[in-house]
């Protein structure tokens, strides 16, 4: 690398961007022009996940918003209408611009060249558009505030309301549309990037289990997406030309929408859950010095997950209308998805067994990941079921269950991510101690908030209701105190987390001893990921030291 | 899965002689037409039976010949069949619904 | 190991330490990655299509009989012309790739350009096929049309619907082609490069291909 001399500032230039790798600017342009038309995967990565928290925050704002109203019944601060706007807008960002690009966009993008030994994703430029069409998108979305108003028809968006509501559903299901474009986008990429930019060595079954879990949620954006798209379409269509496709006065079956609508919405939230699923892999086998135990069987269960999550969607649509027949398919359907996501957490503690724990802050995410995960599955079962869902479905025990899972689950392992790979992504880390404070209060927060839901709902509060009945008081008031809780952990995770990247102790290349090729690089990694494309010649999370313990404690 | 195909250069199917296109061509309109004079005649729920065929069999000369699906990696079969099943299972699932209806 | 090494060198995956300063990171071009991408997106519009069929099919098995009456209002000899004119420009796309291929860029040019031209014959067809039916009153929300049955109401609209959206995929088509041609003859696609081209060709055989299904789907219905 130093055979060419080098001039007095290109010395100093280079040491800055040694130190900061991608971060410092190289070429010609400066300031935010140099991030946001960078074809670099990792700034691409940075400018997702601004964008993302940022609409997170306005999420979670709506959400306060949501419970406040609950503090007592009556709709004292918003009317129903309000109410329902409210609701719409919190699903619509947090579903469409928080969780579903989520893991992938983000950190997906930064560390899936990484750890394939890439310099960059197979199209780089299509990338950045992917990230365009984002902005774009909730840029369109946001304008519905301002021309009939926010829709009020749920981010299900369910037929006959959505096309006879006078609020603008046609501009947010057009900027849900675009948004859809931005993830199809992203899947393609990635896809061909597991396909063809491997580096040299790595085979199928040499990839780390968060590649495998992307390659698997990039098949359900590819495929599921569309089936998204051309249901919103056709709203619009109705809206506009009155055509009668779902219209039952002219024939149309409203039930055919929902059919529509879950066929994407279903896959959806294993797009929501399979790249959590792959960090939880990745820090178990790190925090426990081990290799994963079921290597294969973990990588397959993904593939397994995303395919039977095509079968399912019916178990929204219980008491929809459709046939028994239907109904008794999608219940037997649904049960079998438990299979393989049993046999990642069997393989997940089999891993940890004698392994040498080190209860880092993504490490005791994953423990709570774990705990709200199950009570999520669980309450899935009970929703699966046909007889007991009758009681339930479309009360707070939905929302108490998708809120384990999607919010438990799935980002509670985007906040753990972000704790494991923050000091390789900006050099430096945060404090660990506020870390796991903040961990606590949120973990706190969030039971107080969603459990009572679970209680609710089987007491028959329905959803989405801007009002209730007294006997209802008491725990939705613990629940509206468990948000505020819950907010200010967040916002001690988030302060902290941004105290790190900004004023951090510097960390180095390896902080967890973790074993996948992202740990090779420099932290920050360099524009280019690698001066040499690795050659690859071991399984993942090879730990050699782990088999003999004892021999590294003697050599010590 | 293995892949050290991946590091080799990616093979270019030979290129395809004119002739065997125009053949395809002539098929397609045969086929065409075919379906155009089986309209007519009333075969009740098979003459839909019948249309679709000939559909398929036209849309997958178009696929492994226009396409080259046939002369190519075998990864392009694979993306076929992917869709193929996703159609299969959204279809037979939807009507698990709407046959049984009244 | 060592045969790994040197056939990823052969294929340039293994980049040199002064190579890493431009802007794609020295990614080299790879043409099948270009079609593993380009297949995708394809695989995205058969589902997108997928949906409406999938519309139809449910709404011609509750509305059997009156989707048959409507069927019979179609242009059939005007649909079968435009199902030729559209199989037949698949036909001059892939030859337009064969021929440069094998080093005949004329040859090539006049062959997508006639692709081009029956796309526009395709499109003109469509044209005088809606106008008959528009200014027969029978579209979306008319009232000749809610007069008649639910089946036929549903029939027109996705009539509408699917042969429109199928129109804006020729649209978009013709002008992705119109590009290429003009990037043939500037040289930015030669016989040795010419992936652009192919997946081109990709797209507008795709757009032939739902025209296939929806062809019997509405004007083949006696």
């Amino acid at each position: 690398m130093a055979d060419v001399a080098l001039k007095p500032d290109e010395v100093r230039l280079r040491n800055v961007s040694d130190e900061l790798g991608y971060l410092a600017n190289e070429g010609k342009r400066k300031g935010i022009a140099a991030w946001i038309l960078s074809t670099d995967h990792k700034r691409i990565g940075i400018l997702y996940l601004v964008s993302l928290f940022s609409f997170f925050i306005v999420g979670v704002i709506l959400g306060v918003l949501m419970r406040l109203e609950m503090l007592a019944p009556g709709g004292k601060l918003f009317n129903a209408q309000e109410y329902n706007a409210l609701f719409t807008l919190h699903g619509v960002i947090m579903i469409f611009l928080f969780v579903i690009p989520g893991i992938p966009a983000t950190l997906g993008n930064f560390f899936l060249p990484i750890q394939i030994g890439a310099k960059d994703v197979a199209f780089p430029r299509l990338n950045l558009l992917s990230w365009y069409l984002y902005v774009t998108g909730a840029i369109v979305i946001l304008l519905s505030l301002f021309q009939h108003g926010l829709p009020d028809t749920g981010w299900t968006f369910y037929i006959p309301y959505s096309v006879r509501t006078g609020t603008d559903v046609t501009m947010a299901v057009f900027g849900v549309f675009i948004l859809g474009f931005s993830s199809i986008l992203t899947g393609m990429n990635f896809l061909t990037t597991i396909h063809r930019m491997r580096a040299p060595g790595m085979t199928w079954f040499k990839m780390p289990l968060f590649v495998w879990a992307l390659y698997a949620t990039a098949w359900i954006q590819v495929i599921a997406t569309p089936v998204l798209a051309i249901t919103l379409l056709l709203i619009i269509v109705e809206r506009l030309f009155s055509v009668g496709i779902f219209d039952p006065s002219k024939g149309g079956d409203p039930v055919l929408y929902q059919h529509l609508f879950w066929i994407y919405s279903h896959p959806a939230v294993y797009i929501m859950i399979l790249p959590p699923m792959g960090i939880v892999s990745e820090i178990i086998a790190t925090f426990s010095h081990r290799t994963i135990f079921g290597y294969k069987m973990v990588a397959m269960s993904s593939l397994a997950i995303a395919f039977i999550g095509y079968l399912v969607w019916g178990h929204h649509m219980f008491v929809a209308g459709m046939t028994n027949t239907a109904d008794f398919v999608f219940s037997l359907l649904t049960f079998l998805v438990a299979i393989p996501s049993g046999i990642k957490v069997f393989n997940w503690v089999a891993t940890m067994y004698k392994g040498s724990i080190d209860p880092q802050p993504p490490f005791l995410y994953v423990m709570a990941f774990i705990a709200l995960f199950s009570i999520g599955g669980l309450t899935g079962l009970v929703l699966g079921s046909l007889a007991t869902d009758m009681h339930v479905t479309a009360t707070y025990f939905v929302v108490g269950h998708f809120h384990y899972i999607i919010f438990g689950g799935g980002v509670f392992i985007f906040f753990g991510a972000l704790h494991y790979w923050l000091p390789k992504m900006f050099g430096r880390m945060y404090n660990r101690r506020i870390a796991n404070w903040a961990l606590g209060v949120i973990f706190v927060g969030f039971n107080m908030l969603y459990f009572p839901m679970l209680l609710l709902g089987y007491e028959g509060m329905p959803r989405r209701y801007f009002t209730y009945l007294p006997q209802y008081e008491t725990l939705q008031r613990i629940s509206v105190v468990g948000s505020w809780v819950l907010v200010a952990g967040l916002a001690l995770m988030l302060t902290n987390l941004l105290r790190g990247i900004f004023k951090g102790e510097k960390a180095g290349p390896n902080p967890w001893g973790g074993t996948t090729l992202e740990w090779t690089t420099p932290s920050p990694p360099p524009a280019e990921n690698f001066e040499e494309i690795p050659v690859v010649d071991h399984e993942p999370y090879y730990h050699p030291e782990a088999e003999e313990p004892e021999e590294l404690e003697a050599a010590k | 899965m293995e892949d050290i195909s991946r590091t080799k250069e990616s093979k270019q199917s030979e290129p395809t002689s004119f002739g065997i296109y125009i053949l395809v061509w002539l098929g397609l309109i045969s086929l065409t037409a075919v379906t155009a004079v089986v309209s007519g005649i009333d075969l009740a729920a098979f003459t839909i039976v019948v249309a679709l065929v000939i559909a398929l069999t036209k849309a997958s000369l178009v696929v492994n010949i226009f396409m080259r699906v046939k002369f190519e990696d075998k990864i392009f079969k694979v993306f076929l069949g992917i869709v193929g099943f996703t159609l299969l299972v959204i279809f037979s699932l939807t009507f698990s619904d709407v046959f049984f209806r009244r | 190991m060592s045969e790994l090494i040197q056939a990823g060198s052969v294929s340039g995956k293994i980049s040199s330490p002064e190579g890493s300063r431009s802007g794609d990171h020295g990614i080299r071009k790879d043409a099948e990655r270009a079609k593993i991408g380009m297949w995708l997106f394809l695989m995205t519009e058969l589902l997108l299509f997928a949906g409406l069929f999938l519309v139809y099919s449910v709404y011609r098995y509750l509305h059997n009989v009156d989707f048959h009456r409507a069927g019979l209002e179609t242009h059939t000899l005007l649909g079968t012309l435009n199902t030729m004119v559209l199989l037949t420009s698949s036909l001059t796309m892939a030859l337009s790739i064969a021929a440069l291929r094998t080093g005949k860029k004329r040859l090539s040019v006049s062959f997508l350009a006639s692709t081009i031209l029956l796309g526009f014959v395709f499109l003109v067809v469509k044209y005088f096929e809606w106008s008959s039916e528009i200014l027969g009153g029978i579209y979306p929300g008319s009232p000749v049309l809610l007069n008649r049955s639910n089946g036929e109401i549903l029939f027109f609209g996705l009539y509408y619907t699917m042969t429109g959206l199928h129109g804006l995929h020729v649209i978009a088509g013709l002008a992705v082609l119109c590009f290429m041609l003009v990037l043939i003859l500037r040289d930015k696609i030669t016989m040795d490069d010419y992936v652009k081209l192919e997946n081109a060709g990709l797209y507008w055989h795709l757009v032939d291909i739902v025209w296939i299904f929806l062809f019997p789907l509405f004007y083949l219905i006696n």
